[in-house]
């Protein structure tokens, strides 16, 4: 089954094609990498398929339903999120809340204006237990702006969790992660229930070789090659345009 | 029917004049700021006092208010604009406000609530007859004044080096730096230059606007909608939407006295809804 | 609604002690609001030959912490609220001269028509930059302002609306003379849309406005309707600011276009200031040092007070709003630490 599906994507800005004619199906419980060199496209991407940009053509469709024309938000509802490249998060909250209230929206209570947020036990217990697992228990209590960049990029990817997506799109989400550190990124991702589908944009090639089984190539905003693992590993057309390049 | 078009054109080249600085620093260099008119009202009460208080010469009175409020400007620039074009655009609201507060008491306090008027010379005050229809001298003097300066802002700022320096330096303003351009004196110059306009258009409009200290406050809308509508890639949007607003003024509190204002805002928040961020975006480019 | 215990949830969840007593701790009621309140009560027989300036205190305080929800929580600068104030504050004046007189009856009927503005406005504040947003809610307040001018058959255009006096307070407390019920009136409204304020802000609604306004594009990202939540907090505030406007004309049984001048929509944005934006009680603390500010300037300088109160804004924002707004919330922030040490 197919989890992620575009049709001739295209996105323009101004007179760049910055994305173009991407056509991608990533299989349900798939571990799917998308590498390419420096601007070929990755983030912006990963901002179509979030409804962060709007495409200029073609379509996307989330276990075969067309979500092209919802709002980001409500994509999010449809089972799809992602983690930024630069940490996004809110810097007066403390983790809990940040947690509480991504919990909070998912389970549909988040327009509830009369109730206090400390009555929902289940929330916050759920964000306690995500926290503790992503080791930000410690912290849960202190403003975001102030700890540690390790510790941030923790829960922004702790906060894409928290929305229990079906497909999850991660942005590089080992940079300037300490070294030690970031296996634990990746054992908390490999972790997820086989049936969540992850889409990974990674520089580190060791790090793609290790966690994906499939991988697409983009280059220049078209896809280059696309494939399992191993095999676009040997392909010569890529080694030349990227891995030979980087390494 | 043709005279109040003529003046709403003559209206409409005071609004241009009034609100071209604002139009630079508002919508290229990011800066709300609400207190645009206070320059303006400098400049018509440096002709107020240079004529009423000491005789002066009408003529010599417009350079003398552009000079003052560009002074003004430029010194307000160096002290206190200058540290807030980083800052939220809540706090330059507040600072701007907070500025008109002070020109307007401060406007009360050295000359009095009152309406200023002067004494036009001769020669531009009464109507003449041109084909058939009754045009007033000092509109027409106005009209031709400010076409000249429209013309020659638009050519200051596609034709010569500092107009070319300001784009860079608004487009990026760390690449301009890179490129040895002193993007803090081509700000304060700017913002002086605009302010300097104000207080001309000020002086010039004593006359048709009338002056008294709540000036600011009063035309504050007049020329954010300028702003708002023309939007900022070029001299001659701003131009048009001066001039139209001009026209629709004239005309709306003429014809329909009672609904005049509504048609105004009316249509600003239309065209808002319609173009919230079109009508601010530098020339299109997102 | 209770949230039945789910079956999909793979891990059940541990009760974590720590952590629902933090989240508790976020509404807890502090130190620094009993205070506020109690003296606020206290007035009422201490002060009470200055019940008329406590009244003007309440009224304000009430329209700035209606701001402080679209400011302080949703994030949006506007320069016009005072057309949800104005609104509440005609409509109250025309029911009471034309229909019915009875106070409590007329705040309601102008909080549902100031709500219905908030409403109808809201989508107007969805979209955009802070500019459009200034011009759309600076555009609105000005209309209705020409329009109260305009029509003044109804409204005693420039003139104003007088010759109307309210019944007494659901029938049984009169406006005295010296404005001793119309100040306890006044405070049981201000402190019961303060109370649904501060629900609103300790909810789930009210974590998710904080959010949008720190990082709109992630708050999208974990599913909240942003939209949806700005048209619903805008039309609460409306009403609240409704209701400010209500309460001046029935304590003052007058009134006029000046309700909708520009100045009141600074001055509340200069009061929020003074406060602190984003705590709901920054509008009540900064009521009271702005209106005794202005008092106090209006005495020494009769005329010519805006000038201070224009330096003060300037040196407000240059000082840095945060540092200076920061020391209300210091001191009652220590007095409630010791006071949850000691419990």
């Amino acid at each position: 089954m197919i989890a992620l599906e575009t049709q001739g994507l295209k996105r323009r800005f101004g007179a760049f094609v910055v994305t173009n004619d991407v056509s991608l199906r990533v299989e349900r419980g798939a571990r799917h990498a998308l590498i390419g060199p420096n601007g070929a496209g990755k983030t912006t991407l990963i901002n179509l398929l979030t409804g962060v940009l709007k495409p200029s053509a073609g379509c996307i469709l989330l276990e075969g339903e067309d979500i092209t024309a919802l709002p980001a938000h409500r994509r999010v509802k449809k089972g799809i999120t992602r983690t930024f490249q630069i940490n996004q998060l809110f810097g007066e909250y403390t983790p809990l809340e940040t947690l509480a209230l991504a919990i909070g929206e998912r389970d549909g209570i988040g327009g509830n204006l009369v109730r206090d947020l400390g009555s929902f036990d289940d929330v916050v217990d759920e964000a306690a237990e995500l926290l503790s697992r992503f080791g930000l228990g410690s912290v849960m209590g202190q403003r975001t702006a102030t700890l540690a960049y390790g510790k941030q990029r923790l829960l922004e990817i702790a906060l894409a969790f928290a929305s229990k997506p079906r497909v999850l799109l991660l942005d590089e989400p080992a940079a300037g992660v300490p070294e030690d550190e970031r296996h634990e990124v990746l054992k908390i991702v490999s972790d997820l229930p086989g049936d969540v589908t992850v889409l990974l944009i990674e520089h580190d090639m060791d790090l793609v070789f290790s966690f994906a089984t499939c991988i697409t190539v983009l280059v220049a905003g078209a896809i280059f090659a696309e494939g399992p693992a191993t095999e676009v590993a040997n392909d010569a057309r890529v080694k030349a345009v990227y891995l030979g390049e980087s390494a | 029917m043709l005279t109040i078009l003529f003046d709403g054109i003559a209206y409409g080249m005071l609004l241009f004049i009034l609100a071209c600085g604002l139009t630079i620093t508002l919508g290229l260099m990011n800066f709300i700021n609400l207190a645009h008119g206070a320059f303006a009202m400098t400049g018509g009460y440096v002709t107020v006092v240079m004529m009423n208080r000491y005789g002066l010469s009408f003529y010599w009175c417009l350079p003398a208010a552009f000079f003052v409020s560009a002074a003004l400007g430029a010194i307000l620039e160096r002290t206190l604009y200058r540290r807030l074009y980083q800052a939220s655009h809540l706090d330059q609201v507040l600072f701007s406000v907070g500025l008109v507060f002070m020109a307007v008491a401060a406007a009360d306090y050295v000359m009095g609530g009152q309406q200023q008027l002067i004494q036009l010379p001769p020669e531009l005050s009464g109507r003449t007859e041109i084909i058939g229809i009754g045009i007033g001298r000092y509109r027409l003097f106005t009209i031709v004044v400010c076409a000249f300066l429209a013309m020659g802002l638009q050519l200051i700022l596609s034709k010569t080096r500092f107009g070319s320096r300001l784009r860079a330096a608004v487009d990026d303003r760390r690449v301009a730096m890179g490129l040895g351009i002193n993007v803090p004196v081509v700000f304060a110059l700017t913002f002086a230059f605009g302010s300097g306009l104000a207080g001309l258009g000020g002086a010039m409009g004593a006359e048709i606007l009338g002056l008294d200290p709540n000036f600011p406050l009063k035309f504050m809308i007049y020329f954010l909608i300028v702003v708002a509508v023309g939007g900022t890639s070029t001299v001659s949007g701003p131009f048009l939407a001066a001039i139209l607003l001009g026209i629709a003024d004239v005309a709306g509190k003429y014809y329909v006295p009672a609904i005049g204002p509504f048609v105004i805002y009316g249509l600003m928040i239309l065209m808002l809804i319609v173009r919230p961020n079109g009508l601010f975006a530098r020339g299109g480019a997102r | 609604m209770s949230v039945v215990a789910d079956g999909s949830r793979a891990l059940a969840p541990m009760p974590d002690d720590a952590a629902r007593s933090q989240i508790r701790r976020r509404s807890r009621i502090r130190l620094y609001e009993l205070v506020i309140w109690f003296l606020a009560v206290a007035a009422i027989i201490v002060l009470p030959s200055k019940m008329l300036i406590l009244t003007e205190i309440a009224i304000l305080a009430l329209f700035a912490v209606s701001l402080d929800l679209v400011l302080g929580f949703a994030g949006i600068v506007s320069l016009g609220h005072t057309a949800f104030f104005g609104l509440g504050a005609y409509v109250a004046g025309l029911f009471a001269r034309h229909y019915f007189a009875e106070p409590v009856a007329g705040l309601i009927l102008a909080g549902a028509a100031s709500g219905l503005l908030g409403f109808a406005t809201s989508f107007l504040v969805l979209r955009g930059s802070d500019l459009t947003r200034l011009m759309t809610t600076l555009g609105i307040a000005l209309m209705l302002g020409e329009l109260a001018n305009q029509m003044g058959w109804l409204t005693g255009g420039a003139d104003g609306l007088s010759g109307f006096s309210l019944d007494p307070i659901l029938g049984l407390f009169e406006f005295d003379l010296w404005g001793r019920n119309g100040y306890i009136y006044c405070l049981a409204v201000l402190f019961t849309s303060t109370m649904i304020a501060r629900r609103i802000a300790y909810s789930p609604f009210g974590l998710s406005l904080k959010a949008i306004k720190t990082n709109p594009m992630r708050a999208a990202m974990v599913g909240v309707p942003a939209r949806r939540r700005i048209i619903i907090v805008y039309t609460v505030a409306a009403v609240m600011a409704g209701f400010s406007g209500a309460l001046l004309t029935q304590t003052t049984s007058f009134v006029s276009p000046d309700v909708l001048a520009f100045h009141r929509s600074a001055d509340v944005l200069l009061v929020l200031v003074i406060g602190g934006t984003g705590y709901l009680y920054g509008g009540i603390l900064g009521a009271i040092g702005f209106t005794l500010l202005r008092d106090w300037l209006s005495v020494v300088t009769p005329q010519y007070w805006m000038f201070w109160i224009g330096l003060l804004l300037i040196i407000l924002v240059l000082v840095g709003r945060d540092r200076l707004a920061g020391w209300m919330q210091y001191l009652p922030g220590r007095l409630a630490q010791s006071r949850s040490s000691r419990s």
